[in-house]
C-alpha cells in the first residue's frame, strides 16, 4: 500500500529542486506531483520562445518569479538571420505584467525588446529585481530610463552585448537618491558617454554593488575614484584602458586596485596603452576570470600578466597571445577551466601574430582542469588534435575556428577526420562541438557513434553527403541543438530522421541542399514542429518541389506555427506550403 | 622567371605553402544550386583594402563565426596608435590581389624586414646595392615617407627608416630601376 506525502510536504521538498531539468522531471512522475510542482515552480527557462506561448506558461506555472527566454536562432550572432525574424519580447511581457505581479527577474537572450515593454516591466512588478538583455535590441535609453526611475529594488541591471539606441547619457540619473539596492550593473555595450557624475554617485550609495562593467567611454582617469567608492567589488570591468602619459592617473588607479580586496573578475580593457598595466598587478593573485578580449596587448605584456594570475580559472584572450603566451599560461594558470581566444583580424593572417595550433596542445597539457575550448587559428593537424583529447579527456566544450573554410591538416593536407573523432572518442562528456576545418562524411561517423552526450553541435562548409547528417541525426542520443551551414546535407538525411527532431530543440540548415519538397514532407508527418523557410531574394517557388530553400529553421513547438514572421518567412503546413 | 603569381593564387592553403590542396571534396552528392554563398568569383571588398583586385578574397557571410559586437570593436580600431602597441603599416605588392600589414618594430634590421617581406609575397626582393643595382632580382622595396615621396628601402638608416616609413610597396623591377638615376 503506497501512502503518499501531504501536499505540503511535497511542496517542501520541491523547493529544494531548482534546476530545471530536475522540475521536469518531477512533474512527470504523476499527475499529482505535476500539480503540485506546477503550483509552486518559481523559474521557468524557455530555450526557444516560439516553442511555447505565454498564455500556455502562465496556465501551468502561475507562482512564477523568474523567467528567462531565449529568442533568434543562435547564427543571429553571425548576421545569417535576416532583419526582421522575429524573437519580439512584447507579447511575453504583455502578458506577464498582468499574471505576475510578483515577477522579479526577467532575462532574455536574442530577443527584440521595445522602450514600451521597458516601461511596462518598470511599472507592473512590485518586487522587481533582476534585468538581463543579452544580445538584445529595439531599446533605447529612454526604456532605461524608466527601468532607472520605477524600479526600486532593482538588484541586477545587465546589457550584455545589446544593441542601445542612445537618445542620451543621462538615464542613470533616473535611478532616484534613495535607490541603494544595486548590486550588479553591465553598461559595457553602450556606445555614447554616461553622465560620469551620476555614475559616481549611484556606485557611492549602493554598498551592495559586487559587478561593475563600465564602457568604453569612461576615461581611465576616472576608474580610481570609483574604485574608491567600490573598493567591495568582485568583478569590474573597466572603460578604455589608456589615458595618455599621466603619472598620476597612474599612481590613482595603482592604489585604488590596492584597494581592491574582493576583485576576483577583471574585463574591458578597451585601447590598452601597456604602461598601465602594473596599475592592476596587485590584484592579479586573485583572479578568477579575465577577460582581455579587446586588448591588442603582446609579449611581453600579456605574458606578464598571466604569470602573474596563478588562481586564473577563465581566460579570455586575442591571438595577439600567441603561442609564446599560451605556454606561459600552461605553466602559470594550474586551475584553468576556460580558454577563449578570439582572432585580432578577421580574414588573412596576420604575419605577426605566431598562433598556432601548438598554442592550445601546451595548454592541454599543462592545464588539468581544462573544460571549456574556443580556438580560432590559421593551422590545425590531426596529429594537434589528437594530442589535445588524449591529454583532456576532460573536456566538455570544444570549439574550433580553422578561419579558412576546408583547410586541411597543414601537415599531411589530410582532412581532419581523425583529430575531431580523437576528440568525440576520448572526450566522453563532450557536450558542445564546432567542427572547422576539410571534413568528409567520415568525421561524423565518428560523432555519431562516439559523442553520445552532445548538446550541441555546430557545423560548417564540411562534408560530402548527406550520409554525414544522417550519421549525426541517429548517433547522438541527446542531440538538442543543429545548426548548419554550407553543408551538402539535404532531403534524404532529413527525411530519415523526422522523428528525432521532435527531441530537438531546433534544427538551423543554411546553404544546405534542401528541397522545399522535403519541408513539406517533414511538415506534414511531423506536426509538432515548426518548418519554417526563408527566401530573401523571392526566388522560391512554392510549387516548385525541387526547389532548394536558402534557409531552413526547424524547432518543436506546442503552439503552433507562429503569426510575427516577415514576409520571406514561410512556415510549411500540413496540407500545403502556405505563405503565412 | 615569372612573377610567382602562384604566391597569389586564391588558395586554402595559408600564404607561403607550396602545395596548394585542391579546393573542393570529392562530392558525391547532387551538386547545390543556387544560394550558396561566398564563391570565389563573387564580390569586391577584401576587408577594404585591396584597391586594384580583379578577384578580391571573399568574404563569406558570417564567416569567420566572430559575434556582431566583437566585429564592429575591431573594425573600429582603424588606426593602430604608434606608441607602444606596435607600428602597422600597409604592404602592397604590384599584381597581387590583396594587401597585407606589418608590424616594423618586429624587426631589427632591413635583413630581417626583406626575409619576411619575401616569405609573405613568396618573391625575391634583393637589396638595392650601389654596384650591382638591384642584383638582378626582379622585385624592388619601396616605401612612402612622411613627407608623401616615394623612397628605395635602404638608403636610411634602420631606427629612421621605422619611424619615417607610412607604407611599403614591391615594385616590379623594371619601375624600380627608373629610381637608380
Amino acid at each position: 500500500m503506497v501512502y503518499s506525502l501531504p501536499e505540503e510536504v511535497l511542496e517542501h521538498v520541491f523547493s529544494f529542486i531548482t534546476s530545471d531539468k530536475d522540475r521536469n522531471v518531477v512533474s512527470v512522475v504523476c499527475k499529482s506531483w505535476y500539480e503540485i510542482e506546477r503550483k509552486c515552480r518559481r523559474k521557468v527557462f524557455i530555450g526557444n520562445c516560439y516553442s511555447v506561448s505565454p498564455g500556455i506558461m502562465i496556465r501551468r506555472f502561475p507562482e512564477v518569479r523568474s523567467v528567462e527566454l531565449k529568442g533568434k536562432p543562435h547564427f543571429a550572432d553571425f548576421n545569417l538571420v535576416p532583419e526582421g525574424w522575429g524573437g519580439y519580447a512584447c507579447s511575453w511581457i504583455d502578458k506577464m505584467s498582468r499574471a505576475y505581479p510578483w515577477l522579479e527577474e526577467i532575462r532574455l537572450k536574442w530577443m527584440v525588446v521595445t522602450d514600451e515593454s521597458l516601461e511596462l516591466i518598470s511599472t507592473s512588478f512590485k518586487n522587481y529585481k533582476v534585468l538581463v538583455l543579452a544580445s538584445c535590441e529595439g531599446f533605447s535609453t529612454d526604456g532605461l530610463s524608466a527601468i532607472a526611475a520605477n524600479c526600486r529594488n532593482l538588484r541586477e541591471l545587465d546589457l550584455q552585448e545589446s544593441e542601445v539606441m542612445d537618445s542620451s547619457g543621462h538615464w542613470l540619473s533616473h535611478f532616484p537618491d534613495t535607490f541603494t539596492s544595486l548590486e550588479s550593473l553591465n553598461i559595457s555595450c553602450l556606445g555614447s558617454e554616461v553622465s560620469f557624475s551620476a555614475l559616481e554617485r549611484l556606485v557611492a550609495r549602493s554598498p551592495n554593488l559586487k559587478t561593475l562593467r563600465l564602457n568604453r567611454a569612461v576615461p581611465l582617469g576616472k576608474l580610481s575614484t570609483l574604485l574608491q567608492q567600490a573598493p567591495q567589488l568582485v568583478e569590474l570591468g573597466t572603460g578604455a584602458y589608456l589615458s595618455g602619459v599621466r603619472s598620476d592617473v597612474y599612481s590613482a588607479l595603482s592604489k585604488a586596485f590596492l584597494g581592491c580586496k574582493e576583485l576576483k573578475g577583471l574585463s574591458g580593457f578597451w585601447d590598452v596603452d601597456p604602461s598601465y598595466l602594473p596599475a592592476f598587478y596587485s590584484v592579479c593573485s586573485r583572479l578568477t576570470t579575465l577577460n582581455l578580449s579587446y586588448a591588442t596587448i603582446r609579449s611581453p605584456d600579456i605574458t606578464k600578466v598571466i604569470s602573474l594570475c596563478p588562481n586564473l580559472q577563465r581566460l579570455l584572450v586575442l591571438d595577439h597571445i600567441e603561442d609564446s603566451g599560451l605556454n606561459a599560461l600552461a605553466l602559470s594558470c594550474k586551475n584553468l577551466q576556460e580558454l577563449r581566444v578570439f582572432p585580432s583580424y578577421l580574414y588573412v593572417a596576420d604575419a605577426n601574430v605566431t598562433l598556432t595550433e601548438q598554442g592550445l596542445v601546451s595548454v592541454s597539457q599543462g592545464c588539468s582542469k581544462l573544460q571549456s575550448v574556443l580556438y580560432f587559428c590559421h593551422q590545425m593537424s590531426n596529429s594537434a588534435l589528437i594530442t589535445i583529447a588524449k591529454n583532456r579527456p576532460n573536456l566538455t566544450c570544444f570549439r574550433l575556428c580553422i578561419i579558412e573554410p576546408r583547410t586541411p591538416d597543414y601537415l599531411t593536407h589530410e582532412p581532419l577526420d581523425i583529430g575531431f573523432g580523437a576528440i568525440v572518442k576520448h572526450c566522453k562528456n563532450l557536450n558542445r562541438l564546432s567542427l572547422s576545418g576539410l571534413l568528409t562524411d567520415r568525421v561524423f561517423e565518428y560523432i555519431g557513434t562516439h559523442a553520445k552526450k552532445l548538446d550541441m553541435l555546430s557545423i560548417a562548409f564540411a562534408g560530402d553527403s548527406d550520409l554525414g547528417l544522417h550519421h549525426v541525426l541517429s548517433g547522438c542520443e541527446i542531440l538538442k541543438k543543429l545548426e548548419i551551414r554550407d553543408c551538402p546535407f539535404g532531403d534524404t538525411a532529413l527525411l530519415a530522421n523526422v522523428a528525432k527532431l521532435a527531441t530537438m530543440r531546433s534544427l538551423w540548415m543554411s546553404s544546405c541542399a534542401v528541397s522545399i519538397g522535403a519541408c513539406k514532407i517533414l511538415s506534414r508527418k511531423m506536426p509538432m514542429l515548426n518548418v519554417e523557410v526563408t527566401d530573401e531574394n523571392g526566388t522560391l517557388d512554392p510549387k516548385l518541389d525541387s526547389c532548394l530553400v536558402e534557409k531552413l529553421y526547424v524547432y518543436r513547438t506546442v503552439a503552433g506555427p507562429r503569426s510575427d514572421m516577415p514576409g520571406y518567412i514561410w512556415t510549411m503546413d500540413r496540407d500545403s506550403a502556405n505563405k503565412i | 622567371m615569372d612573377l610567382n603569381y602562384k604566391a597569389t593564387e586564391l588558395s586554402l592553403a595559408l600564404p607561403g605553402t607550396d602545395d596548394s590542396p585542391e579546393l573542393n571534396t570529392t562530392t558525391t552528392s547532387t551538386p547545390i544550386k543556387t544560394n550558396k554563398r561566398g564563391s570565389p568569383e563573387m564580390g569586391p571588398s577584401a576587408a577594404g583594402e585591396s584597391k586594384s583586385a580583379p578577384r578580391a578574397k571573399a568574404q563569406v557571410v558570417g564567416w569567420p563565426p566572430v559575434r556582431s559586437y566583437r566585429r564592429n570593436a575591431l573594425q573600429g580600431k582603424k588606426v593602430e596608435p604608434e606608441m607602444g602597441s606596435g607600428m602597422f603599416v600597409k604592404v602592397s605588392m604590384d599584381g597581387a590581389p590583396y594587401l597585407r600589414k606589418i608590424d616594423l618594430k618586429v624587426y631589427k634590421s632591413y635583413g630581417e624586414l626583406m626575409k619576411s617581406l619575401e616569405g609573405m609575397f613568396a618573391c625575391i626582393i634583393g637589396l638595392y646595392n650601389e654596384k650591382e643595382g638591384y642584383n638582378g632580382s626582379k622585385h624592388a622595396a619601396t616605401y612612402e615617407d612622411k613627407d608623401g615621396d616615394w623612397m628605395l628601402v635602404g638608403d636610411v638608416p634602420w631606427e629612421m627608416f621605422v619611424t619615417s616609413c607610412k607604407r611599403l610597396r614591391i615594385m616590379k623591377g623594371c619601375e624600380a630601376r627608373g629610381l637608380e638615376l
